[in-house]
């Protein structure tokens, strides 16, 4: 919205240059946006919020200058002749719940034509060019008043009378604009004796508009109920000025001011006779007064505001406070008898134009804006409460914490991807949106994947090779009707697994190292067995993927991207990937570091160079080595796996080291013979052999 | 080059001489060792069965040598074998082992070579940030919570007292899940618009009074541009107790503009308008890069366009309506609210010029942050 400076200086007697009372206004919260042209052509633009629709327009502004500058406010008293022509045009609101009052008055005889240059200038302000000057003269009003205004052409009218009623079923209205509209019951309407003739509070209709034929006129000035208006707008899509402002509450008090200000333009540019005023009044919305105290408002504030201050402000608003003083006796051991004055209280009459205020909150904060928010001290707030952290604060962190130090960056990717990506990529029904931004990502992502695949793909594109990505976030999956909404973590990596050096070439990141990894963020937890089973997913490498269970739980998985989805997004890589459900890990205890006592004693190493089929698992080897119950038996670690060359088809071959030591004593030769034997034994017992 | 003379003077003085001399010459040559086949030279040399030193000195001084001297120069030369063995033992083992002076000369580095840096990951700005503000709350007395990004119309509305058909929910581009119009208004299902549901969670879930800070994801309908994004991140806070008030309101958010950006900030509140709130601000603070001045060495200041302010925080009293929504007594109890949009403030600290930045996940941005 846009005001022009020079046309609030018509109503209150400023000193202040534009510049100044911009920023003025813009502190007690009437927000000048910015300051275009210069002289009597300057625009302030507006940003007003949207509880106050009363300063929507030139007057209100000029009101609240009045209040900030504590200087009169003009009033707006509409000159007219007496009324020459009797027209009678009975009013009849039906639907009282949604016309509270509509007051109209006829002008006959008038002259269409293009408005004078005074009225077409002022409306250039909002980049209005003008229609014709009875049209001009009610958007001249409602820029002034902010009241929105119509005006039928009188001689369309059929049956001599208006009604304000809910539309019919089946009924149509051709509004001002061309378009049929199609009414509903719920549609408040204003309709002639026989048919509609305008959507109550949004726009006119065409039928009976103002011509260049035109000699009689009918202005309308009403209050319609906001969420009746909003409905219908809504409903038809037709977001209007008058809609705008009924919709955010329009003057009750103000519908008589209005449509006399218009007549008088009218009688002004385009000549003609004042017809009666009809005003019919459905309900009366003049409020109760608000009750101000001024222990509330120092209860809120926390600060006294001097009462020459409230009183100033109140009425400079359009507000009416009344001083209530109560005298209370208190009684006391030391003086028998004290009179107190209790805090000083006021009646305060709100003006018809405030509909944002109604309580006594609503008054503390029209004091205190204008009073200025800058003259309140800064003070904090005594507190005796503790600190409360999340109940998974701990695991989160250090899974950040533990990401970052193994090289991978945060990222913050979607939350919206395309219907293909969701069922490609989970098993759940994806949440879709009523009003998706795009077409191509309707739905609430089901896994963090797509996200991740497509920040993958960005850094692909701008030759960025070597990738380490995770990202944290919550994944969505439709529940019958619910949301299900839950944290999830994923993380990728991608080219080299280790840095180029001066010396030594990198290699690529494959299985293990993306398996590392995710061994590394579980081991904050106190998880009793970890478990990888083959495969993961269908979206991941059937044999280079596993899932990562915990006890009975799948709480993520992880492997290499199928090569077929990398090839349709024109990877060119590998792409590793692995996800958790942070919900099932941050059930989980965090592991508690444990001190175990240091051997002092040699430790003795023994490598196997085994060859072992290609059914048999490391996993098996484990459990028969766990299954020998050796104490001393306290790492085991496989190296130089190796297939084919000398190795037959069907087998391959592994180096195990063990190490083995006492914490109690020096391990002796037989001893660690007899152990190693029984390893060979475990080993032959599936089917594997020494290799010689 | 050394070699062993013949003697003819067999006195002790005219021995010792000798003896010291060649013990000199076996020390200088073996120091001058620096390889296995100078090692293997030197001790040919010296140590070959047939023309080695040692051999010589057998036949030049002990046998050369007068019966009386005989045990003198059998003793000097047995002496003088022994160290001279020692000698050459000493080169082998100084040419192999790693500390070797030749060793050590091969194994220079240029040390000017740039370091080989093991990749670090890069915390998220938006997460750096939103930590930043946490941390300052937390300090002041304030626990964390959350909250789900998919919200009912009641906690995301009405409950923060945006009636139903409200105007004010037009300001909220609000993006709604599909398949509710079943649902009664207050259950249909929305993506939060903000952050501030998680005070009425936090409010239903704890008497006052209540400190909380709030970090989260929200959602709107915007079209993604260079300074709009459909996806970012709030962090709200809310305190309720007695006396709670609009001094304290502006005391607190003051103190931590100046614990996040500086204590020579100054911040300035001016009227504004939230459903939830009442009275209801905007907070500016003083631009941190040129100082509220608004110019920089005589130039526009770019981070808030000459104005010397930077608009940053919205903020107010509770509303009673809302204390009415969780049942606490807005009589007795009064509390403020404020929120602030972390992308602004990331993209302010560090001069970022595009929201996108934040969600393409391109590391050469991410990586600025490691």
């Amino acid at each position: 919205m846009n005001i022009s400076p020079n046309w609030l200086r018509e109503f209150v007697d400023l000193e202040v240059d534009n510049f100044r009372l911009a920023q003025d206004l813009t502190h007690v919260g009437i927000a000048v946006e910015s300051i275009v042209g210069e002289g009597d052509a300057t625009i302030f633009e507006m940003d007003i919020t949207t509880n106050r629709v009363d300063a929507m327009n030139h007057y209100g502004i000029a009101r609240e200058c009045s209040a900030v500058y504590d200087i009169n406010l003009i009033p707006i008293k509409p000159k007219l002749p007496a009324f020459i022509r009797e027209a009678s045009f009975p009013i009849e609101i039906l639907d009282a719940d949604l016309c509270a009052r509509y007051t109209a008055r006829a002008v006959c005889d008038v002259r269409i034509r293009k408005s004078p240059p005074h009225i077409a200038q002022r409306l250039l302000i909002e980049e209005h060019h003008g229609v014709n000057n009875i049209a001009d003269a009610t958007n001249y009003v409602l820029m002034e008043l902010g009241h929105p205004t119509h005006a039928f052409d009188l001689d369309l009218l059929e049956g001599g009378k208006i009604v304000v009623r809910r539309a019919r079923k089946g009924e149509t209205l051709k509004t001002l604009d061309g378009i049929m509209r199609e009414l509903d019951p719920e549609d408040l309407i204003i309709a002639d004796a026989v048919k509609p003739v305008a959507l109550a509070g949004i726009m006119g209709g065409f039928d009976t508009m103002i011509t260049a034929k035109t000699r009689n006129v009918l202005i309308e000035s009403a209050w319609f109920d906001p969420a009746a208006v909003r409905r219908t707008s809504r409903r038809l899509g037709m977001h209007t000025d008058a809609s705008h402002r009924f919709e955010r509450g329009a003057d009750w008090g103000g519908t008589s001011l209005a449509c006399d200000r218009v007549a008088e333009l009218v009688l002004e540019i385009a000549g003609g006779k004042l017809g009666a005023h009809h005003d019919a009044i459905a309900r009366d919305l003049r409020r109760e007064a608000v009750h101000l105290d001024r222990a509330e408002l120092k209860r809120i504030l926390g600060q006294e505001i001097p009462e020459t201050d409230i009183v100033r402000i109140l009425r400079r608003l359009g507000f009416e406070p009344t001083a209530q003083r109560a005298t209370a006796v208190a009684l006391s051991a030391s003086t028998p008898i004290a009179v107190v004055e209790t805090p000083d209280s006021y009646s305060v009459e709100v003006p018809t134009w405030r509909l944002d205020v109604e309580r006594e909150i609503d008054v503390i904060e029209e004091i205190a804006r204008v009073y200025g928010f800058n003259n309140f001290a800064n003070t904090l707030p005594a507190f005796a409460g503790g600190v409360v952290e999340l109940p998974h604060a701990r695991a989160e962190s250090s899974l950040r914490a533990r990401l970052l130090a193994l090289g991978y960056d945060e990222a913050v990717s979607t939350t919206f991807i395309s219907a293909a990506d969701a069922q490609r990529f989970a098993g759940e029904p994806a949440v879709a949106l009523e009003n998706p931004l795009s077409e191509e990502a309707p739905v609430l992502r089901t896994t963090l994947v797509p996200g991740m695949l497509q920040m993958l793909a960005w850094n692909f594109n701008r030759d960025a090779k070597d990738l380490r990505l995770f990202e944290m976030g919550h994944i969505f999956s439709a529940i019958r009707n619910r949301v299900g909404e839950r944290g999830s973590l994923c993380f990728a990596g991608t080219g080299a697994a280790t840095e180029n050096s001066m010396e030594a070439k990198s290699r690529a990141l494959d299985f293990f190292d993306i398996k590392g990894d995710a061994e590394d963020l579980l081991s904050i937890f106190a998880a009793e067995s970890v478990r990888f089973d083959a495969p993961g997913a269908d979206y991941y490498h059937p044999g280079r993927s596993a899932k990562i269970v915990l006890g009975k739980k799948v709480v993520g998985q992880l492997g290499q991207l199928h090569p077929e989805i990398a090839a349709t997004r024109k990877f060119k890589q590998d792409v590793w990937l692995a996800e958790f459900d942070i919900e099932h890990l941050f059930a989980l205890p965090l592991r508690e570091s444990r001190y175990e006592k240091l051997s002092r004693f040699p430790q003795v190493e023994r490598d196997f160079s085994l060859l072992l089929d290609s059914t048999v698992k490391y996993e098996m080897l484990q459990r028969l080595l766990e299954a020998l119950h050796i104490p001393e038996l306290r790492q085991v670690q496989a190296r130089e796996l190796f297939r084919g060359g000398t190795v037959p088809e069907g087998k391959y071959s592994m180096l195990l080291h063990l190490t083995f030591q006492s914490i109690e004593r020096t391990l002796r030769d037989e001893e660690v013979a007899a152990w190693s034997q029984k390893v060979i034994a475990a080993i032959e017992a599936l089917g594997g052999s020494l290799r010689t | 080059m050394y070699t062993l003379p013949q003697l003819a003077d067999f006195s002790p003085a005219a021995l010792d001489n000798a003896a010291l001399e060649l013990k000199s010459a076996v020390e200088s040559e073996s120091r001058q060792v620096s390889n296995d086949s100078e090692w293997k030279v030197l001790r040919d040399r010296w140590m070959a069965r047939k023309s080695g030193i040692l051999t010589q000195l057998n036949d030049f001084w002990l046998k050369a040598a007068p019966g009386p001297s005989k045990r003198d120069v059998g003793q000097r030369v047995n002496e003088l074998k022994r160290i001279v063995e020692q000698e050459i033992e000493a080169a082998l083992s100084r040419i192999t082992s790693s500390a070797s002076a030749s060793r050590i000369d091969h194994e220079r580095v240029d040390v000017t070579l740039p370091g080989t840096r093991r990749k670090l990951g890069a915390e998220h700005p938006l997460i750096r940030t939103m930590n930043e503000i946490v941390g300052v709350f937390k300090a002041m007395g304030y626990s964390i919570a959350e909250g789900p990004e998919v919200e009912t119309d009641y906690y995301n509305f009405e409950s923060l007292n945006f009636p139903p058909n409200h105007p004010a929910r037009d300001t909220q581009d609000t993006l709604f899940i599909a398949g509710q119009q079943s649902k009664p208004l207050r259950e249909r299902l929305v993506l939060r618009t903000h952050t501030s549901p998680v005070q009425i969670r936090a409010m239903e879930k704890q008497p006052p009074p209540l400190r909380v800070i709030v970090p989260g994801k929200v959602h709107r309908a915007e079209t993604a541009d260079a300074t709009h994004s459909p996806i970012f991140h709030q962090v709200e806070g809310l305190a309720v107790d007695t006396n709670i008030t609009f001094c304290d309101l502006k005391g607190t958010l003051d103190h931590a503009m100046k614990a996040l950006f500086g204590a020579s900030v100054k911040t300035r509140f001016y009227p504004s308008f939230f459903p939830f709130t009442e009275p209801s601000a905007d907070v500016q603070i003083s631009c941190f890069k040129c100082g509220g001045r608004g110019r920089i060495e005589g130039a526009r200041c770019s981070l808030c366009k000459a104005s010397g302010w930077i608009e940053l925080l919205g903020c107010g009293m509770v509303d009673p309506n809302v204390f009415g929504f969780v049942n606490y007594d807005s009589k007795k109890y009064s509390g403020f609210a404020f929120g602030m949009g972390v992308e602004r403030i990331t993209m302010l600290k560090y001069g970022i010029d595009d929201i996108q930045h934040f969600f393409e996940g391109d590391i050469r941005f991410l990586q600025q942050f490691a």
